[in-house]
């Protein structure tokens, strides 16, 4: 065991300084090697991170949304229609909404405007997202104005301002009070922008939804999961746009680490012969060359996977997240929770580590075979 | 301690290019010997030499040694019969480029496995026996062709084989190069290695080291 572990030892170190000898080579094939892998792991760290992000902030959304629909678009919720749900079993609680979307012209941005269900705020001021304060450079106690869709301009006082760590999910968030809001988007009495349900029991939601739409045909209810697999699916779609546009380069790698690892040179055609010459088996000659395949693709691999963890959550992805987080024109900023999954690191391990490993196997196994007496030849 | 009986060596049998290299050699060469091919370009002296050294197979015929067939043994036995018994000096030395003259001289014990400390020691006291040790570290393209001869001669003894095979050891060395390779050979000759070697060089054949010369021409041994 310990002569074969020396051996071992000492295949390595002739493998590393096989290595060294061709060092303008293997670099340049490191640096290009593990610029891919830091590529592909940051797309997959960030848009895993934020499909995680997106799924934990909408465990706390309602289980059920009920929005009433005229002509297959939203429509407001008329007075009255709460009532008529009346008490559905299962329901904890019930509640009308109040919403909407403000275009703001100086910053040339869309504001979503909420009254919170408790109605905490105070009339005349407002809660305010980190991105739009930072915008329109608020903070508590400032002063600002907007003008309603209907040209009448209404000023507030901003009483706070949101928490950063809630960003993801806050970036453009205005709360208001109730009687401000509808005064301001001249918001009819008694309406309201849709219904949130809670309901206790997760394997009666489904069935509550269709009673609500038997009960109400005109309305459509939204369950939570529909809404995390949607966020699921739009990160997921935005990761594979982005991975096709990278295909290119993925490519172009892939032919580079082919006909690096897979053409011998006459030089290495020539040590091999040597090798084999003064006693080597044509095994040692194949575990070498594997050796050297695995140093390089496995520290390329740990090189590129650190350098996208600490792209994506140390210092927040600037290479991808306009494409990734694809927000509008108020750019949430925010520190991703680090999170790793293990499938997805196999799975660019088995993508990035084991084609390679393949490139560099077959040629030396062709080049090891030959029989020795060629080296006396030369 | 090494036997042959007609032995033949085709290469590209069958093919429009094939080719006899030798054409039925039996030949006995006995142990603790310096002992030399001789013979005009083409004759199948390496040819032989890579039949000795379990470079290669012959097409028929047997190769014994020490009384044991290993003309049809698999690579991996060869290998280590190779690896064990016979050290190569070759015609352009085939030292490794871009690696020390050490480095150089420990690689056929690479694959045994042999503690690095023993290893190194070895090599160190090879170097040191063939006047080398102040080059140890030099990168073998960076010495002199007398000098990295005798790297190539300290690689072919670090396995400490009982045969030491040199194909055209003088070819690339001026004469008193040559004259310094030949008193290498004379001790060894003096420790009882068996030594077999090609050279049409007369300062070899002709050498006081060398015990039997063996002539050669067209594949066949020429009777003295």
């Amino acid at each position: 065991m310990n002569a074969w572990f020396t051996k071992q030892r000492r295949l390595i170190d002739f493998t590393l300084a096989s290595l060294l000898r061709r060092k303008g080579r293997n670099l340049g094939l490191l640096a290009v090697y593990a610029l891919l892998v830091f590529v592909l792991a940051s797309a997959m760290l960030y848009a895993h991170a934020l499909r995680r992000e997106a799924a934990i902030i909408l465990e706390g959304a309602p289980e059920v949304v009920l929005q009433r629909l005229v002509a297959g678009r939203h429509d407001l919720i008329p007075p009255g229609h709460l009532e008529r749900i009346g008490r559905v079993r299962g329901v904890q609680e019930m509640r009308g909404r109040l919403w909407g979307y403000y275009y703001d012209p100086v910053v040339k941005a869309n504001y979503t405007f909420l009254v919170p269900p408790d109605n905490g705020i105070a009339k005349g001021t407002l809660v305010v997202g980190p991105a739009l304060a930072r915008e329109r450079g608020m903070s508590e106690n400032t002063g600002i104005s907007f003008r309603s869709y209907s040209g009448e301009l209404f000023s507030f006082v901003v009483a706070d301002v949101l928490p950063q760590a809630s960003e993801l999910a806050s970036a453009d968030l205005v709360l208001i009070n109730e009687e401000d809001f509808r005064a301001f988007f001249a918001y009819p009495a008694g309406h309201y922008t849709d219904i949130a349900l809670s309901v206790a029991n997760p394997a009666e939601v489904r069935n509550i939804a269709i009673k609500l739409s038997k009960q109400l045909p005109d309305s459509r209810p939204i369950l939570r999961e529909e809404m995390q697999r949607t966020y699921a699916s739009l990160f997921d779609w935005r990761e594979g746009i982005m991975l096709a546009l990278l295909s290119a380069s993925i490519l172009a790698f892939a032919i580079l680490a082919w006909e690096k690892a897979s053409g011998l040179s006459a030089d290495e055609k020539r040590e091999i012969g040597i090798l084999k010459a003064i006693g080597w088996e044509t095994g040692d000659v194949i575990k070498m060359k594997l050796w050297e395949g695995g140093l390089i693709s496995l520290t390329a691999f740990l090189l590129g996977f650190v350098g996208a963890y600490l792209h994506v959550f140390k210092f927040g992805a600037p290479l991808f997240a306009p494409v990734l987080k694809g927000w509008a024109v108020l750019y949430p900023r925010f520190d991703l929770v680090p999170v790793i999954d293990g499938l997805q690191v196999a799975t660019l391990f088995f993508f990035t580590v084991f084609p390679y490993m393949a490139a560099v196997l077959v040629p030396i196994w062709r080049a090891a075979v030959t029989d020795p007496d060629a080296v006396m030849r030369s | 301690m090494i036997e042959l009986r007609d032995v033949r060596k085709a290469f590209n049998q069958g093919q429009h290019n094939e080719y006899w290299a030798l054409s039925g050699i039996s030949l006995a060469i006995e142990a603790k010997q310096v002992t030399a091919l001789r013979g005009p370009s083409g004759s199948g002296k390496t040819t032989l030499l890579t039949l000795i050294g379990c470079l290669a197979r012959p097409t028929s015929g047997r190769v014994t040694l020490h009384g044991r067939d290993i003309s049809g043994l698999p690579e991996r036995f060869l290998t280590d019969i190779r690896r064990k018994t016979f050290g190569f000096v070759f015609q352009q030395f085939n030292l490794i480029k871009g690696l020390s003259a050490i480095e150089n001289v420990m690689l056929p014990a690479y694959p045994t496995g042999r503690p690095h400390r023993e290893l190194a020691a070895r090599a160190e006291a090879l170097l040191e026996r063939l006047r080398l040790a102040h080059r140890r570290d030099a990168r073998v393209e960076w010495l002199s062709g007398g000098e990295q001869q005798r790297v190539a001669i300290a690689r072919a003894l670090i396995n400490d084989p009982e045969v030491l095979i040199a194909d055209e050891p003088t070819a690339n060395l001026d004469t008193a190069l040559a004259k310094e390779f030949m008193a290498i050979l004379e001790s060894f000759g003096a420790e009882g290695r068996t030594v077999i070697l090609t050279s049409h060089d007369p300062l070899v054949v002709e050498s006081a080291a060398v015990n039997r010369v063996v002539d050669m021409r067209d594949g066949l041994l020429v009777a003295p």
